[in-house]
C-alpha cells in the first residue's frame, strides 16, 4: 500500500509541471499520437473493410492479414522504422509503424460488423427496392457500427500500449516516466507513470464501450433484448 | 544480411530464450483460462463481470503491468519470472472469453443428448462440451500464441533478453540487418506457432468441417476476429 | 463404436501432448538460466546465488560496450580455468548493484566517477586518483573493486563541429552566452549532477532538456539539439566530427573502467583481471567500440581478438 501511496504523491506533486516534460504535456503527446494514429489508420482501414464485407470478396486475405500483423513486435518496428527513416522523421516513422499495428484491427471490426448482419435484413432491403449503395450506406454501416467500434476500440488500446513504449526512440509521452523511473530506479515514479498510463488506457476503454452501447440502432437493440430473453429462460442443465 | 550470418549463435540462443518464455506464458494461459472460461460459462450470473474484469487485464499496457505486477505481488522488477508472468496475464485475459464463447457454442441439444444417455457432468465436459468447444478455442489459443511471441520483445525494457535484445543492440549500434533480423524472425515464429497450433487442431478434432458450424460457433470466431485482433 | 473412436482420438491426443512436451522440455533444458536467478529490483524478493563455487558470473550493462569489456573478463577467466556465467544487460547500475549484494551477479565492468558519484551523491572528488580512492571508502559492505584501467569512458558534452565554430566554443564554459540550447541524452540525465541542475550550478549556463535516448547524436547532427551528452569512448564523436567540451570545473567525474566485484568473487581470479585491466587503454577501448559498431563484429569475436593481441588468452 505504501508504494501506492509514493505513486499517488509522485503524480500529484507540483514538481509534475515543471521540468523537461510537464505530465500533462506528456499525456497529450500521448494522446496526440495516439488519436492521430489511430484515425490515420481508420481512413485507411474501414472503406477497404466496408468493401470485403459488402461484397464478401477477400476476406480471407484480410483474415491473413490481420494474423501477420498481430504476429509484428511493436518495439521492433518501430526501432526499424526509425533506423530507415532517420531522425528528421522519426515522429512520422513512429506513426507509421503505430498505423500499420491498428489497422488489422480496425479492419477486422469493419468487415466483420457486415458479417454479423442477418442475410435476411440484407435480402429484405433489397426486395423493397434498395440499390447496392443504400443497402451500404443505410443498413451495413448502421448495423456494422457495434463490431467496427469494437474495432477501433481494440486499435485504440494497442496504439496507446505502443506510445509508451515508443519513447525509447525519444518520443516523449507518459513512458518516458516509466523509462526514466526504471533506470533512476525512483519506484514511485515507476508505479505512478505505470497507474497513469492504465489509467488512461482503461477511461478510453471505458469511453469506447460506451460508444459502442450508443451506437447499436434502437431496433436491433430491442430485438437483442428479447432474443436474450429467451435464452435466459432455456434451462441449463444442473451439472 | 553478413551479420546475421556471423551471429547465428547469438540469435539461436535469444530465439531459444524467447521459445522458453513465450511457450511457458502461451501454456499457462490456457491451463488457467479453462477453469476460469467454465466459471463464467457455468454461473451465467458471474459472467459479466468475470469477463469483463478480464477483459480489462488486456487493455493494461505491458510497461505498466510490469510495475503493477512487481508492486502487488513482489514480484522482482527487472526478471524473466515478471514478463512471463505478465504476458501470462494477457494470454489468460484474451483465452478466458474464448473458452466461454466456445462452451457457448455447443448447441444445447447436444448436451442434453448426451445427459439423457446417462453422461456424468465429468465425463461431459471432457467428451462433448470441450471437444465441441474446441474449434473456439482453437481461434483463441491462435491469437494468444501470436500475440504473446509478439509481445514478449518488450520485455528487453526490463532487461530480459530474447529477440527483444536484437532490437535495442541493433539501435545502439546502428545494425539495420540485426534488427531486421529481429522483426523478421518474431514475425516467423509467431506465424509457425499460429500453423503448429492449426494442424494440431486439425488433427485433433477431425470432426470439424473447414467450414465453421452453428451460429454461435459463427458469431464467436467473429468477435475473436473483430477484438481479438488487438 | 464409439468406443473404438474415443480411443482413437485419445491415441491423437496423447501422440499432440507428448510431442509438444518433449518439444518444450528440449527448450527448457537448451534455454538460458531461469527465473532462480533474475536481478531482484528494489522491493522484490532476492534471488538465491548461483551454484558452485567455482562458476563466477559476470554481469553487464545494458549497453554494448560495456557489454565487450564483460565479455573480455568473461572470456579471460574462462581462459584462465573458471567456470563463466553471462547475464549480460542487466540495465543501468540501479538494477546491477543490488544483484551484485545478494550474490546473484559476482562480477560487472564499472566506471569510476559515475559509480562513485551513485554511492557518494555530493562527493567532490574529481581527479582519477580521487575518485578511485573515494570510490574504495564509498562502497557498501559486500562490494569492492579492482586495479581501474587508464581506459576511460564517461559523459561528456559535445556540440557539432559547425556550432563549436560558430560561437567559439572549447569548453562548457563558454556556452554561458548562448541562448536557446537543448541539452539531450538519455532521460535520466534530467536528473543526474552532472545534468541541467549541475550546468547551471557550476557553469551558468541554461538548458532545456529533450530526452533522446538512443537518437542523441542524430538529433545533434541533424540540429534538433545543440548539446548532446555523449559516452567519450563512443566511435560517433569522430566519425561525426563533434567537438567534445573541455571540462576545467569538474563537472563529470574521472571515470575510468573498472571492475566491480561481489563478496562472491573468487580472490584468486582478482588477478586475473587484473592483467586485463592493465592492457585496456583508452584508445584500445575507441578501438573496441570501433569493431562494434562500424565493424559490427559481435562482442565475442572482439574480446577473443584482443585477448590474442595483448597476450592475455
Amino acid at each position: 500500500m505504501n508504494l501506492f501511496l509514493d505513486a499517488f504523491a509522485w503524480i500529484f506533486s507540483p514538481d509534475r509541471l515543471t521540468g523537461s516534460l510537464p505530465l500533462p504535456e506528456a499525456v497529450a503527446q500521448h494522446l496526440a499520437f495516439t488519436f492521430g494514429s489511430v484515425l490515420i489508420a481508420a481512413l485507411i482501414a474501414i472503406p477497404v473493410g466496408w468493401a470485403i464485407g459488402h461484397t464478401g470478396r477477400g476476406r480471407e486475405f484480410a483474415v491473413a492479414l490481420s494474423g501477420a500483423a498481430r504476429a509484428i513486435p511493436t518495439l521492433g518496428l518501430v526501432v526499424l522504422l526509425y533506423l530507415l527513416v532517420g531522425v528528421v522523421y522519426k515522429s512520422q516513422a513512429a506513426v507509421v509503424a503505430f498505423v500499420i499495428l491498428a489497422i488489422p484491427s480496425i479492419l477486422a471490426g469493419a468487415y466483420t460488423g457486415f458479417e454479423a448482419i442477418d442475410r435476411s435484413t440484407i435480402s429484405a432491403a433489397r426486395a423493397v427496392g434498395m440499390t447496392g449503395r443504400q443497402i451500404l450506406f443505410e443498413v451495413e454501416v448502421p448495423l456494422g457500427l457495434p463490431l467496427l467500434i469494437g474495432g477501433l476500440r481494440s486499435a485504440t488500446l494497442q496504439v496507446v500500449a505502443t506510445v509508451t513504449i515508443a519513447t525509447y526512440v525519444g518520443l516523449g509521452g507518459l513512458g518516458f516516466y516509466i523509462i526514466q523511473g526504471i533506470q533512476l530506479r525512483d519506484t514511485a515514479q515507476i508505479l505512478g507513470a505505470s497507474v497513469l498510463v492504465v489509467v488512461l488506457a482503461l477511461v478510453l476503454d471505458g469511453v469506447f464501450a460506451l460508444i459502442q452501447r450508443l451506437v447499436v440502432p434502437r431496433g436491433v437493440v430491442a430485438r437483442t433484448a428479447r432474443t436474450r430473453s429467451t435464452a435466459a429462460a432455456r434451462p441449463v442443465p444442473a451439472s | 544480411m553478413n551479420w546475421v550470418v556471423n551471429n547465428l549463435e547469438l540469435i539461436w540462443g535469444l530465439t531459444l530464450s524467447h521459445l522458453r518464455q513465450s511457450g511457458i506464458a502461451i501454456v499457462a494461459s490456457f491451463v488457467i483460462a479453462l477453469p476460469l472460461g467454465w466459471l463464467a460459462w457455468r454461473y451465467t450470473r458471474l459472467r459479466g463481470s468475470v469477463l469483463t474484469t478480464i477483459g480489462l487485464l488486456y487493455t493494461i499496457p505491458s510497461l505498466g503491468l510490469f510495475a503493477l505486477l512487481w508492486a502487488v505481488f513482489g514480484i522482482p522488477y527487472l526478471s524473466e519470472s515478471n514478463l512471463v508472468i505478465a504476458l501470462t496475464v494477457y494470454g489468460v485475459a484474451i483465452m478466458t472469453r474464448s473458452v466461454t464463447d466456445g462452451l457457448d457454442s455447443v448447441e444445447p441439444s447436444t448436451r442434453e443428448a448426451a445427459i439423457a444417455v446417462g453422461y456424468g457432468p465429468w465425463r461431459r465436459f471432457w467428451t462433448v462440451d470441450l471437444p465441441l468447444a474446441g474449434p473456439v478455442l482453437l481461434a483463441g489459443l491462435r491469437v494468444t500464441a501470436t500475440s504473446t511471441i509478439a509481445l514478449a520483445t518488450v520485455g528487453i525494457l526490463i532487461g530480459v533478453e530474447n529477440l527483444g535484445y536484437l532490437f535495442t543492440n541493433g539501435l545502439q549500434r546502428r545494425i539495420i540487418p540485426e534488427v531486421l533480423a529481429g522483426v523478421v524472425l518474431v514475425v516467423i515464429i509467431a506465424l509457425v506457432f499460429d500453423l503448429i497450433i492449426l494442424i494440431a487442431g486439425r488433427l485433433l478434432m477431425p470432426w470439424v468441417p473447414r467450414r465453421e458450424g452453428s451460429r454461435a460457433e459463427r458469431r464467436a470466431l467473429r468477435r475473436f476476429a473483430a477484438e481479438g485482433a488487438a | 463404436m464409439s468406443a473404438l473412436r474415443t480411443s482413437r482420438l485419445g491415441a491423437r491426443i496423447a501422440l499432440v501432448a507428448t510431442a509438444l512436451t518433449v518439444t518444450a522440455v528440449a527448450l527448457a533444458g537448451c534455454g538460458s538460466s531461469g527465473s532462480l536467478d533474475e536481478p531482484a529490483a528494489t522491493g522484490g524478493a532476492s534471488g538465491g546465488a548461483t551454484g558452485s563455487a567455482t562458476t563466477i558470473t559476470v554481469g553487464s550493462q545494458a549497453y554494448y560496450s560495456n557489454e565487450i569489456i564483460a565479455e573480455i573478463y568473461a572470456q579471460a577467466l574462462e581462459g584462465a580455468g573458471f567456470t563463466v556465467e553471462r547475464k549480460f544487460n542487466i540495465g543501468q547500475r540501479d538494477a546491477i548493484v543490488p544483484s551484485l549484494q545478494n550474490g546473484t551477479v559476482s562480477l560487472t565492468p564499472e566506471y569510476t566517477g559515475n559509480l562513485l558519484q551513485y554511492f557518494d551523491k555530493d562527493t567532490t572528488a574529481t581527479t582519477t586518483e580521487d575518485v578511485y580512492a573515494a570510490l574504495k571508502k564509498a562502497l557498501p559492505e559486500g562490494l569492492s573493486v579492482l586495479d581501474q584501467a587508464s581506459a576511460t569512458d564517461q559523459d561528456s558534452y559535445n556540440v557539432t563541429a559547425a556550432f563549436a565554430a560558430q560561437h567559439n566554443l572549447t569548453s562548457i564554459a563558454d556556452l554561458a552566452n548562448v541562448p536557446n540550447l537543448v541539452l539531450g541524452g538519455a532521460p535520466e540525465l534530467e536528473q543526474r549532477p552532472y545534468g541541467p541542475t549541475g550546468l547551471k550550478d557550476k557553469y551558468g549556463v541554461t538548458v532545456s532538456f529533450s530526452a533522446t535516448a538512443d537518437t542523441t547524436v542524430d538529433e545533434l547532427v541533424a540540429g534538433g539539439i545543440q548539446l548532446a551528452d555523449v559516452y567519450s569512448a563512443e566511435p560517433n564523436i569522430k566519425t561525426n566530427n563533434l567537438v567534445t567540451l573541455e571540462d576545467p570545473k569538474g563537472l563529470f567525474l574521472a571515470s575510468h573502467v573498472v571492475p566491480l566485484v561481489g563478496s562472491s568473487f573468487p580472490a584468486d581470479a582478482a588477478d586475473v583481471i587484473n592483467a586485463v585491466d592493465a592492457k585496456l587503454t583508452p584508445e584500445g577501448l575507441v578501438s573496441l567500440n570501433v569493431e562494434s559498431k562500424i565493424d559490427q563484429k559481435s562482442s565475442k569475436d572482439i574480446a577473443a581478438a584482443w585477448l590474442k593481441a595483448n597476450g592475455l588468452s
